[in-house]
């Protein structure tokens, strides 16, 4: 961290000369790439669910977050009257980036345009090569540059991945409904290393897959939601003591948005 | 709703928790219960999904040749295997039941 007794000039100057982490580019462009590559299977996984390239390319681009646009896809994938339902779903899974906005925002102290666009790259990868730097310079830098490379080549391959998906046909024969199950599968993974984390994912799991033939389609996944509400409402099965923002974990190690 | 509407919906709400925690003051969100609430609502939604893609179809609650697909998914996870590879053998495993042995 500079210190903050020099003059607004020296300052920056100071901030300038700490050079950046080595290897700090090339880790930001192979998170990129790691995640960029699995961007081919939700480009794929949305048309196979119905949605057009161009619709596909538009969750790609504006809601940026993998989680969310996995859930959006295999809910609209129940029709027209599940569409509410996957609007609410995507936007529930999107409430970690919440978290992850609010711890960046000190550290990248941006305004206007800036943070907007700031806003956009608040990911699970930005962020998990961000807070492993040690200095605000090397902090920023981690966030923008893995942002950028994330933001570039998970859009580049959720076209390619589109492209292949037209190409492909009746989902069920290549077995891309299996390929859905198994990218929530990853996703969650590492999220379930507290006992409290892996209870509530065993009933979500139950719930949503019991109610299913007695609600509208979509339904089902908000009622698993509950079980989260609950569960943290009571902290059943949860660990004694204040639990802080530090809850909201990232994921470090594989990269997925 | 039209999917396209919907689109454009769920994407501005989805940047809606991005850009508000931008802007909010720290403390508003820093309070216990709701950092636990959201962290456990992503694995429960997550979980829901795994549900509703991996046991049913059409509403109805199935098992079919997604089962062994999801018994790899979460195998090969375990074992590390990077994200994409895990999908495409959960895939490759689930197309090869159906066509060699006529699994549902």
């Amino acid at each position: 961290m500079p210190n903050n007794s020099g003059t607004p000039i020296a300052k920056k100057s100071r901030a300038a000369t700490i050079p950046p982490t080595k290897g700090l580019l090339g880790k930001s462009i192979g998170v990129g790439l790691a995640t960029g590559f699995y961007g081919i299977s939700f480009g794929a996984l949305s048309v196979a669910a119905g949605l057009d390239i161009w619709q596909t390319m538009t969750l790609s681009l504006f809601m940026f977050s993998g989680g969310s646009q996995f859930a959006f896809v295999a809910i609209a994938a129940g029709g027209t009257p599940a569409i509410a339902a996957a609007i609410t779903s995507a936007w529930l899974l999107g409430i970690r980036n919440g978290f992850y906005a609010i711890r960046m925002a000190p550290i990248l102290k941006t305004l206007g345009l800036k943070k907007l666009v700031g806003a956009m790259l608040t990911i699970d990868e930005s962020i998990a090569v961000a807070t492993a730097e040690r200095d605000l310079a090397n902090q920023r830098r981690g966030f923008w540059w893995t942002g950028a490379a994330v933001y570039l080549f998970w859009n580049l391959a959720t076209f390619m991945g589109a492209l292949v998906g037209e190409a492909l046909g009746k989902p069920e024969t290549w077995g891309l409904d299996a390929a859905a199950a198994a990218a929530f599968v990853g996703l969650i993974w590492p999220r379930l290393r507290e006992r409290q984390a892996l209870i509530v994912a065993i009933i979500a799991l139950a719930v949503a897959t019991l109610v299913s033939p007695y609600v509208p389609a979509g339904m089902p996944v908000l009622l698993a939601g509950g079980v989260a509400v609950v569960f943290g409402l009571t902290n059943w099965f949860g660990k004694p003591g204040e639990q802080s923002i530090a809850a909201v974990e990232v994921p470090t190690g594989e990269s997925k948005p | 709703m039209s999917v396209w509407l919907g689109v454009i919906i769920g994407a501005v709400a989805v940047y809606s928790w991005k850009a508000l925690g931008a802007y909010v003051p720290q403390r508003f969100l820093e309070r216990p219960l709701i950092a636990r609430i959201a962290s456990l609502l992503t694995v429960a939604l997550l979980a829901g999904l795994i549900g509703i893609q991996g046991f049913t179809a059409g509403g109805q609650v199935q098992f079919d040749a997604r089962v062994p697909a999801l018994i790899a998914a979460g195998l090969l996870t375990w074992l590390r295997v990077p994200f994409i590879m895990m999908v495409a053998v959960s895939a490759a495993i689930a197309a090869l039941l159906r066509a060699f042995l006529g699994w549902a």
